[in-house]
């Protein structure tokens, strides 16, 4: 770690402005050989415009760019990638139908007479990965293999192509402590190679972990660039939020669960080949953590529940009665929300309004008819961007246009607005920057003080310590462990994700 | 807040439409003349509405099926089985209005069959609707067994040529029907639907929308519409055509539709503009046809319009316009 490693990119008085909305407002940064540099930010702040101007994907309204001293301007990501600029993005953008190595090689496969030599691809793929310390059939398809391996594989196809700087945006997002592990010491490895690599992510510890050098940027405008030995966890959570957070003060929730009138009762809930039988009791006035790892059976429990998937034993017990929900539409007529995982996919409607995107559930519950009009669509969306502060220019400006943390507001505030008796959060705070993670931490526990039932996945332990009446545990598609009270800690936790099974799991640094 | 773009400053499809409309009237200077003659107005521009009339009918069905990012390419097709079943019906001496509800009635169920082909079977939409498109035709035909039925039901006949309040009955038909449609989208929910399934077909189902029922809706509207273009069309001949009735008008439809904003790639729509752009398409046409140039000149007219028309709309043109003009802006202050 020598200090003055050779600036390899640099971007100078970066401006960026979409309408009247100035995302970057002259930013200057630079990435050096050899160093992992740590992008930070809350949602907003202008760090993924910045990394889509410096790999060509948008083009500054101001600012110069410098590429190992020589000044450059992309026109395009692909001239940004052949100039040594390569980027892995948080949604792998690979081609999921085709083989790993005809991703890895696609476009320049070896050819004999204008044929693609598959053999010659199929080795290179190989002995590609084996850098990585990956050993798979190459001939697979894609989509056959984790996100995990999947992520691998686009950085080290972005790592071939480009090779002088290797942006990950938000690479840990959706991988396990394990696939983390595993990562780091791929970036570690690939640092030692000399590429400067940027790293943009929501986890301090990780920051800590694995950074040379942080950036911070805030309403987009560069608050500093510092090396990261000269820094403490206060300061950057400071630096990023202009304002002291407290921090991760474990208030054990205790006795809350008392009082609770049981909602309804989920009943060898399951479907084969996704969840076990599942037992579980919901009460009003209660927050259900759902713990375990990535592909436990979380999502697909929260899928059945709300009648995403079809369940093919068992039911809820509900209003005296037992029934399947076998659709969405028959979750909300019962009163049920989902905020899902995957809020891009499954969540927003990008080109939509704010207020649009807020009405829709309410009006989906109201059928065909009763159609809300333009000033009763003001009046709710307006309402709710007030009650949980949505950030945002107008109630008509398009959702897509938000940040991940203003967007996940939008969607709750859609199935507030149908007033639920029953929520399920799946990883509402994934992707979310600080302010906007403890706002969300905030409504779960105001929505279980005002009596709604409310089950929320997360990955995240301190968190569902912080607001869970009662933890559940999943592990291998079934439900391992139900815990109450003094018992809900991180540590418990652990050890029931780990369980018989005995995987090491690495200790949760809180 | 919004991005600067051209349709801000004027709808380019109003552009392009004056232009049109200009450059008809320079090759042919009576094209603005209208006149009233037997209780009815006549002239090119006339001629224009009542001739883009099938058009724009088949285009307000054909709005909202590809806001959901669908397409129906059977209308041609429907027009063909309606306007068999309409002339069958007149010639054996039917009333008009068992006629017309005969004839809508054949529009729906084939709307229903394309409808649920996309919306439970989950057939690509292109697809589906190609199997009427073919199968179509081969049931008009043997509705007309094989020869052109014509008739002389001068009720009927009406609904092709006759006049209302001196404006062409298609053109009246058309516009009623516009109105109604767009009417429906926005003074009910259904409109919202539409954009939010043709917006993000995953999160409409997470919401609680019943997006199969209102797909397959949209599809037997789509079916009723180019029932009744099929109709017009064949009063308008006094014949069925099996071969013929409404043959490539599809491509027309979702032309107009694409002309008049809605992209392909589902979303947001207006179902006035698609009239509009029917218009449009149809002012090209008559605008040829009235010049004097030969007609095989259409299409590669048609063709150049129609990119024009899109250069105009593309979201990357308006980009760089705007980049130029705000440029300018903050170099003049």
């Amino acid at each position: 770690m020598t200090t003055d490693n050779e600036v390899v990119l640099e971007a100078r008085g970066i401006i960026k402005t979409f309408g009247n909305h100035a995302a970057l407002k002259g930013v200057d940064i630079s990435f050096r050989r050899g160093e992992v540099h740590a992008l930070l930010g809350e949602n907003g702040a202008g760090k993924s415009t910045l990394i889509k101007i410096v790999t060509g994907a948008y083009i500054p309204d101001g600012g110069t760019i410098h590429l190992e001293g020589q000044p450059v301007s992309f026109a395009t990501p692909q001239q940004a990638q052949s100039l040594g600029i390569g980027t892995v993005y948080q949604e792998v953008n690979l081609l999921p139908n085709m083989t790993v190595s005809d991703n890895l090689f696609i476009g320049r496969q070896p050819t004999s007479a204008g044929i693609v030599n598959r053999k010659a691809t199929d080795e290179m793929a190989r002995e590609v990965l084996s850098r990585y310390g990956l050993d798979i059939d190459v001939r697979a398809e894609l989509s056959t293999y984790s996100v995990a391996v999947q992520q691998i594989v686009a950085i080290a196809r972005a790592v071939e192509l480009s090779g002088k700087v290797l942006i990950l945006d938000e690479p840990t997002a959706s991988l396990d402590r394990h696939e983390v592990d595993k990562l780091f010491q791929i970036i570690r490895t690939l640092k030692a190679r000399g590429l400067a690599i940027v790293f943009i992510t929501h986890f301090l510890d990780q920051v800590f972990e694995l950074s040379d050098r942080v950036t911070v940027l805030r309403n987009g405008s560069l608050i500093g660039s510092e090396r990261i030995d000269a820094l403490n966890r206060t300061s950057l959570v400071r630096m990023m939020l202009g304002k002291d957070l407290v921090q991760h003060h474990h208030t054990p929730v205790e006795g809350q669960a008392e009082g609770g009138e049981t909602l309804m009762t989920v009943r060898q809930l399951g479907l084969t080949g996704k969840v076990q039988p599942i037992d579980l009791e919901i009460r009003k006035g209660e927050v259900v953590g759902v713990a375990g790892l990535l592909g436990s059976g979380r999502t697909e429990m929260a899928r059945l529940m709300f009648g995403i998937d079809i369940a093919d034993s068992g039911g809820l017990h509900i209003d005296g009665r037992e029934r399947v929900v076998r659709s969405a539409r028959e979750a909300v007529d019962l009163g049920f929300g989902f905020c899902p995982e995957d809020r891009k996919a499954d969540g927003i409607f990008g080109d939509l309004s704010v207020r649009e995107n807020i009405v829709i559930a309410m009006q989906a519950r109201l059928g065909w008819f009763k159609a809300l009009n333009r000033d009763e669509q003001m009046e709710i969306a307006g309402n709710f961007i007030e009650a949980l502060d949505i950030r945002t220019a107008s109630a008509d400006l398009p959702v897509k246009l938000l940040s991940g943390g203003n967007q996940q507001k939008v969607i709750l505030a859609r199935w507030l607005a149908t007033d639920p008796r029953f929520l399920i959060l799946d990883e509402p705070t994934r992707g979310i920057d600080v302010g906007a993670h403890a706002e969300i931490v905030r409504m779960i526990s105001r929505l279980r003080e005002d009596g709604l039932a409310l089950v929320v996945i997360s990955s995240e332990l301190d968190e569902i310590v912080s607001y869970s009446s009662r933890v559940v545990v999943m592990r291998d598609r079934t439900l391992v462990a139900e815990l109450e009270g003094a018992d809900i800690t991180p540590s418990k936790i652990v050890q029931s994700i780990a369980g018989q099974a005995g995987e090491p799991v690495a200790e949760v640094t809180a | 807040m919004r991005r600067l773009s051209l349709s801000d400053i004027a709808k380019p499809q109003l552009l392009a439409l004056a232009f049109i409309l200009v450059l008809n009237w320079m090759v042919f200077p009576g094209f603005f003349n209208v006149t009233w003659q037997d209780g009815r107005l006549f002239g090119s521009l006339i001629d224009v509405i009542n001739r883009g009339a099938p058009v724009a009918i088949l285009a307000i069905g054909m709005t909202a099926i590809i806001a959901t990012r669908g397409v129906d390419l059977s209308v041609g097709a429907v027009m063909a089985v309606a306007g068999a079943v309409a002339a069958t019906s007149a010639v054996a001496g039917q009333p008009l209005i068992v006629t017309l509800a005969g004839a809508l009635l054949v529009g729906l169920a084939c709307g229903l069959w394309n409808g649920s082909l996309v919306a439970f079977l989950g057939i690509q939409p292109f697809v589906a609707t190609l199997v009427l498109m073919v199968a179509g035709r081969g049931v008009a035909q043997l509705i007309t067994e094989g020869s052109i039925v014509t008739f002389s039901d001068p009720a009927l006949i009406f609904v092709g040529t006759g006049s209302v309040l001196g404006l062409p009955m298609p053109a009246v038909i058309a516009l009623i029907l516009m109105i109604a449609a767009h009417l429906v989208m926005r003074r009910t929910a259904i409109g919202l639907f539409v954009e939010a399934i043709g917006t993000n077909l995953s999160a409409a189902n997470y919401t609680g929308l019943r997006a199969r029922t209102v797909i397959l809706g949209l599809y037997a509207f789509g079916g009723c519409c180019a029932a009744l273009a099929g109709v017009i069309a064949a009063a308008d001949i006094r014949g069925a055509d099996a071969n013929n009735a409404g043959l490539w008008l599809e491509l027309d439809a979702i032309l107009a539709v694409v002309i008049g904003g809605t992209s392909l790639l589902g979303g947001r729509f207006s179902i006035p503009m698609s009239v509009l752009g029917a218009v449009i398409i149809q002012a090209m046409n008559t605008g040829i046809l009235v010049s004097g140039l030969p007609p095989e000149f259409n299409l590669i007219v048609k063709a150049s319009v129609i990119i024009l028309i899109l250069v105009m709309q593309s979201d990357r043109v308006a980009e760089v316009v705007s980049r130029r003009f705000g440029r300018m802006t903050t170099r003049g202050k």
